[in-house]
């Protein structure tokens, strides 16, 4: 990025917040649309029973728990990242950070409440919690469910103040540049933050700690989902390679929704100058990484049903390698490893276009996995007499698309209300490092050539 | 609470804050009277140094403690509380009371992390307080708190001299 005054990083990335456009209203119209939509078709489910979903014996975990392995999963494209990069001291993240986090905190929150939306009676979710009752029903503390329920809100909790803690400099910002209601608003979620010595080397600190604790929490979170499969006696499930192939592909899939989200910021709010194709070269020679990564924890997985042999495990097995869930197994494959690995391996395509196709198609290839890991299970368990099918019915179909505009429509009502790239990291840099941004494995030296 | 009696300059950038702070210190302002405003850290200049938080990490290690403590608590609470029939094992399961266990260990640690930001940044701290929006727009204010009333034509040349785009007065200083 060419040195920039303060004023005018001021002014580019406190231009978002301004009044919206028409087309910014009517896509944030369109999205409301379909979450109404969404809200309808759960609306039924509630009122006329789980059964107008596709879930039928013996697939009882259909697309709403694939939902919500997925957008779990997608939720580590941002604190993990950020943290990670915020640790290793990459001062290229800086435009990247925020972006990412709010990823997290989304996703999250769509995530968790896909539990709440598969329970078919989603008034009586509080009978999840661990509390003395009059029903003398206590959820098991030992279930891999409730495992869920602490880790999930544990994640969310840090992310969200991963997220809060450095946004109060901008929020100072933004405060200083607002008028009438919109200041007193401001000044109110800015906690009075007045950027004293003291308080920037608390808030360096205090960030410190948190990314160096929200790895782990990171990790343990979708190592726990994996273990609610895990744990069953399943065929294709029961597997010690589950947690760490599970997490291998939340930051797989997590990354590859960094790359889409920043591109279409990139591009509707303009911000060419600060999202160069660094970045996206950068994060994907980590999706490369990711890809391959990933690729091999599917052949160990494979490897090693394959060679055991039980007759279980291989009705699953070959259900998806040459059966009727062999389409969709291939496809991911494709999607996950045959288009991303060119596009990202030769340099010459690793472009901002062949970074997010790679990512588009790893996103798809990534929903492919969670779906084949769950339903080709669970529709080919143990004996014949017991196997089944399933397919989603609009209701299935309808709540899911509302998550994907909910999403949309959360993130565009942030990127109005927050500068969505760290104004006060992005001026710290102009001062700390060159202007050019290194590429991964590139030397500072030849960062400075 | 109204600002307190100031008299700050408004620096372009961090060389010239720093002539202005060495400015003050050779002045003989006390230290603890100057106080330092900017949109970002400058923490390898000598006027953006503070002493280091020590105290945050081990508070973050005995909130994450406490945490633990009161993850395991709550885990061996509801599985003795409702003993479920485990044919001879442990009551206590010793796996699912360590996720448990960890999971809340983690989030203390966050928690206290996040309270100990706040109180030892005093933050909230919604109230007149000494502050000029130009600190956003990349300026460094350097302000002597409480000044005598006869340094502050001194003080004010300093300030200049050192290279402030601007110096401005709050408090008793201001209604003269």
């Amino acid at each position: 990025m060419a040195a920039k005054t303060p004023e005018q990083i001021n002014e580019d990335l406190l231009r978002p917040l301004s009044a919206p456009s028409v087309r910014y209203l009517i896509a944030f119209a369109c999205l409301a649309a379909i979450i109404i939509a969404a809200a309808f078709a759960f609306g039924w489910q509630v009122y006329h029973g789980l059964g107008v979903a596709g879930l039928r014996r013996p697939v009882f975990w259909g697309f709403y728990i694939t939902y919500f392995v997925f957008w779990i999963g997608l939720s580590h494209a941002g604190t993990l990242i950020s943290a990670i990069l915020r640790l290793a001291n990459a001062t290229w993240r800086r435009p990247v950070t925020r972006c990412a986090e709010v990823i997290t905190v989304f996703a999250l929150s769509i995530g968790a409440a896909f539990p709440v939306i598969h329970l078919g009676r989603p008034w009586l979710a509080f009978w999840l919690i661990p509390f003395p009752s009059e029903r003398g029903l206590w959820p098991n503390i030992r279930s891999p469910l409730l495992w869920d329920f602490f880790a999930i809100n544990t994640y969310l909790i840090s992310s969200v103040t991963f997220l809060l803690l450095p946004m109060l400099p901008d929020l100072a910002l933004v405060r200083d540049h607002a008028a009438g209601t919109k200041k007193k608003i401001y000044a109110a979620l800015a906690l009075g933050w007045r950027g004293t010595p003291d308080q920037w080397r608390r808030l360096e600190v205090a960030m410190h700690i948190m990314a160096v604790v929200v790895i782990p929490v990171a990790v343990s979170v979708h190592s726990i989902v994996s273990w609610d499969f895990a744990m069953a006696i399943v065929p294709g499930w029961h597997s010690t390679i589950f947690a760490p192939y599970f997490v291998a592909g939340a930051i797989f899939s997590g990354i590859a929704a960094l790359i889409i989200a920043m591109a279409i910021l990139r591009k509707c709010l303009h911000l060419e100058e600060y999202l160069q194709r660094a970045h996206f070269e950068n994060l994907g020679k980590l999706l490369l990484v990711m890809s391959l990564l990933w690729s091999y924890f599917v052949f160990a997985e494979r490897l090693t049903a394959w060679y055991g042999n039980n007759p279980s495990a291989m009705a699953v097995f070959w259900i998806t390698q040459t059966g009727s869930y062999s389409p969709l197994f291939w496809t991911m494959v494709v999607c996950n490893f045959a288009i991303p690995f060119p596009l990202l391996a030769i340099k010459k395509l690793r472009t901002i276009a062949g970074t997010v196709i790679a990512s588009c198609t790893v996103v798809v290839g990534m929903w492919l996995e969670r779906f084949l890991i769950i339903v080709p299970s669970l529709s080919h368990k143990y004996l014949p007499y017991n196997w089944g099918t399933y397919r989603p019915t609009w209701v299935e179909m309808t709540i899911t698309a509302g998550t994907f505009a909910g999403m949309g429509f959360l993130y565009m009502a942030f990127s109005k209300i927050v500068p969505i790239i760290s104004i006060w990291e992005l001026k710290e840099e102009q001062h700390l490092v060159p202007e050019h941004i290194p590429l991964l494995g590139e030397t500072a030296e030849e960062g400075a050539d | 609470m109204a600002p307190p009696n100031t008299i700050y300059g408004l620096f372009p950038g961090p060389d010239s804050a720093e002539r202005g702070m060495n400015a003050l210190r050779n002045a003989g302002i006390d230290v603890s009277k100057i106080v330092v405003m900017s949109s970002v850290p400058y923490e390898e200049y000598s006027f953006g140094c503070a002493p280091p938080p020590k105290e945050m990490p081990w508070l973050a290690v005995l909130g994450g403690l406490a945490g633990g403590a009161f993850g395991f608590l709550l885990a061996w609470w509801t599985q003795e509380a409702y003993p479920l029939v485990t044919g001879g094992m442990p009551i206590l399961a010793p796996w699912p009371t360590s996720i448990v266990t960890y999971e809340l260990t983690m989030l203390g640690a966050v928690l206290t992390t996040v309270v100990t930001l706040l109180v030892t940044c005093r933050l909230p701290s919604w109230g007149a307080k000494l502050y000029d929006p130009e600190v956003s727009n990349g300026k460094i204010m350097i302000a002597v708190v409480d000044p005598s009333d006869e340094a502050r034509t001194d003080l004010e040349q300093r300030l200049h001299g050192a290279g402030a785009a601007e110096v401005k007065t709050t408090g008793r200083f201001s209604a003269v």
